[in-house]
């Protein structure tokens, strides 16, 4: 079972963001990166915000990531989550990517145990449209 | 006040406000035109001699409806400022602002007309943005969920309480109180009762989220030579703008990769230096403010962006009861939209000029300069600074 519903709203990547959906359709965790200058950024864009550059990379996203800030949802906005309340919804950010944010869910982690800094890694869920969508959950620290 | 704009808004109308889905007798474009006439009247002029219309937020009461249904005698000038949210509320009086200034219009119309019931609720989800495939498949849906994010941030930052957030809150409620027309008119709130209710999206209460309200609201804006021929009594607009601070994007309607520095703000820094700066004033030249309030943390943030206080101590501001009519700055003297109506901001822009003209219900004695800000967090946000 996904964490949350595959009846969920996906609503249609454009053109500037699809590709980002299709490496994530093969497990692949990727940000887009300017082709020039290397600044990633999220969402995808047909442009560098840094160089203006047209010229695009995709590069991995680091092996775990860090919350940034998160909610605890207990209030529907939609049909289709009205059994799995509450919910988490986090912002997760990774070492070396400024300013680059994540918005997903930890599937493994009570509302106690979400916290910003927390680490975390990705794994992967069905969503809405068949879609795989990347999710986390709390690295594991020794 | 060194630089002035000439314009003015000489009209204020309003429609009632009810509960979403509680105006089910007439419809969205009916409201908008109650409205509109009512501004009109207020102003003196007839409603044939209207010549231009903005809005944002996507109204969709579009001119092309509203010019046969008031049987205008010429259209000049119709304006839109994109983006969702409220944060169009002082940009669509920007708008007419420089549509006025620049001569392409004599009389603009500034409106907003909801009917949640008619529509779809703004609790709900709705696609706002090209982006929301990054954040829908996630749960984050609507408004409380894409808000809250930056509260808990400020919070980490800088150790804001929820009773802080409670009592921006308790505040508006207060003024509602005070406000016939406020929809929560007749229910108090006390700091227990806030603290006790329900979690929306954490750390969101209830009380920490705005109404969900159908009503119009709408603003008659003119040159301040036109309103010397009119029976009202001007308010004069001293400076009106929208902006949005680098690289913020689509904000908390997106995929919320502002930038870390900026980002448990209202994006509404840069903006607030402009319009100082453009009608000559401070924040300590500030009589009165109506802040956007779809959640108690927008008006924390708005007070820290419009510099009543520093950043990060808006929880000990408001802690100290500078909101109320006794403090340095009261706040969204009607209710806001936390407690009057969830006019999408237009009614605090109404109430800001109620309060240039002494006729508020909780009137601030002698106000002579009052700031009001769009929706926060948003891309455009706006603010808009008027004075008699
Ligand atoms: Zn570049």
């Amino acid at each position: 079972m996904p964490y949350l519903p595959t009846s969920l709203p996906f609503p249609s990547p454009s053109r500037d963001t699809s590709e980002f959906w299709q490496y994530c359709a093969e497990r692949c965790l990727k940000f887009q990166a300017c082709g020039e200058c290397r600044i990633p950024r999220h969402p995808p864009a047909p442009i560098c915000p840094h160089c203006q550059s047209k010229l695009i990379s995709w590069i991995d996203a680091p092996s775990f990531g860090r919350i940034f800030s998160y909610t605890v949802v207990f209030s529907a906005s939609h049909d289709a989550v009205i059994n799995d309340l509450p919910y988490n919804v986090v912002l997760v950010e990774f070492d070396g990517m400024d300013d680059l944010r994540l918005v997903s869910n930890v599937v493994d982690a009570k509302p106690d145990e979400l916290a910003i800094g927390r680490e975390v890694v990705v794994v992967w869920e069905m969503g809405p449209n068949n879609q795989l969508l990347p999710r986390f959950k709390l690295r594991k620290t020794k | 006040m060194s630089s002035r704009t000439n314009t003015c808004i000489a009209g204020i109308g309003e429609s009632r406000y009810t509960k979403w889905g509680g105006i089910a007798d007439q419809s969205e474009l009916s409201l908008a035109c109650d409205a509109i006439l009512a501004a009109a009247s207020d102003a003196g002029i007839p409603p044939a001699a209207i010549d231009g219309f903005a809005s944002f937020s996507e109204d969709r009461n579009e001119p092309a409806l509203l010019m046969n249904a008031l049987g205008i005698d010429e259209l000049r000038f119709t304006g839109m400022v994109w983006g969702g949210g409220g944060g169009g509320s002082c940009g669509a009086v920007a708008l007419a602002e420089a549509a006025i200034k620049s001569g392409q219009a004599n009389h603009v119309i500034v409106f907003r007309s909801l009917c949640q019931g008619q529509s779809f609720r703004f609790g709900q989800f709705h696609p706002w943005t090209d982006h929301a495939c990054f954040t829908a498949p996630f749960g984050m849906l609507a408004p409380p969920q894409m808000f809250a994010p930056l509260v808990r941030r400020h919070m980490h930052l800088y150790g804001t309480q929820p009773e802080h957030l409670g009592e921006v809150a308790l505040s508006c409620r207060a003024y509602a109180n005070r406000n016939p027309r406020a929809v929560m008119y007749d229910q108090a709130l006390t700091m227990e009762d806030y603290l006790t209710s329900r979690i929306i999206a954490d750390p969101l209460r209830l009380y920490d989220c705005c109404l969900e309200s159908d009503g119009a609201a709408a603003l008659l804006v003119t040159s301040m030579e036109r309103a010397r021929d009119l029976k009202c009594k001007p308010v004069e607009i001293l400076a009106a703008q929208q902006g949005s601070r680098h690289l913020w994007g689509t904000g908390i309607l997106g995929g919320h990769n502002m930038p870390s520095n900026t980002y448990a703000s209202g994006n509404a820094a840069d903006l607030s230096r402009d319009l100082y700066g453009r009608a000559g004033v401070g924040p300590e030249n500030i009589d009165v403010v109506q802040l956007y309030d779809a959640f108690t943390g927008m008006v924390l943030f708005a007070l820290e962006d419009f510099g009543f206080c520093k950043v990060g101590e808006s929880g000990d501001y408001v802690a100290g009861g500078n909101l109320a009519l006794s403090g340095a700055t009261p706040c969204n003297t009607s209710g806001g939209i936390l407690s009057e109506a969830y006019i999408h901001g237009l009614n605090l822009v109404v109430e800001g000029v109620r309060q240039m003209r002494g006729d508020s219900c909780s009137q601030v004695s002698d106000a002579k300069l009052t700031l009001i800000s769009g929706g926060e967090s948003v891309t455009p946000t706006s603010g808009l600074i008027l004075g008699i």
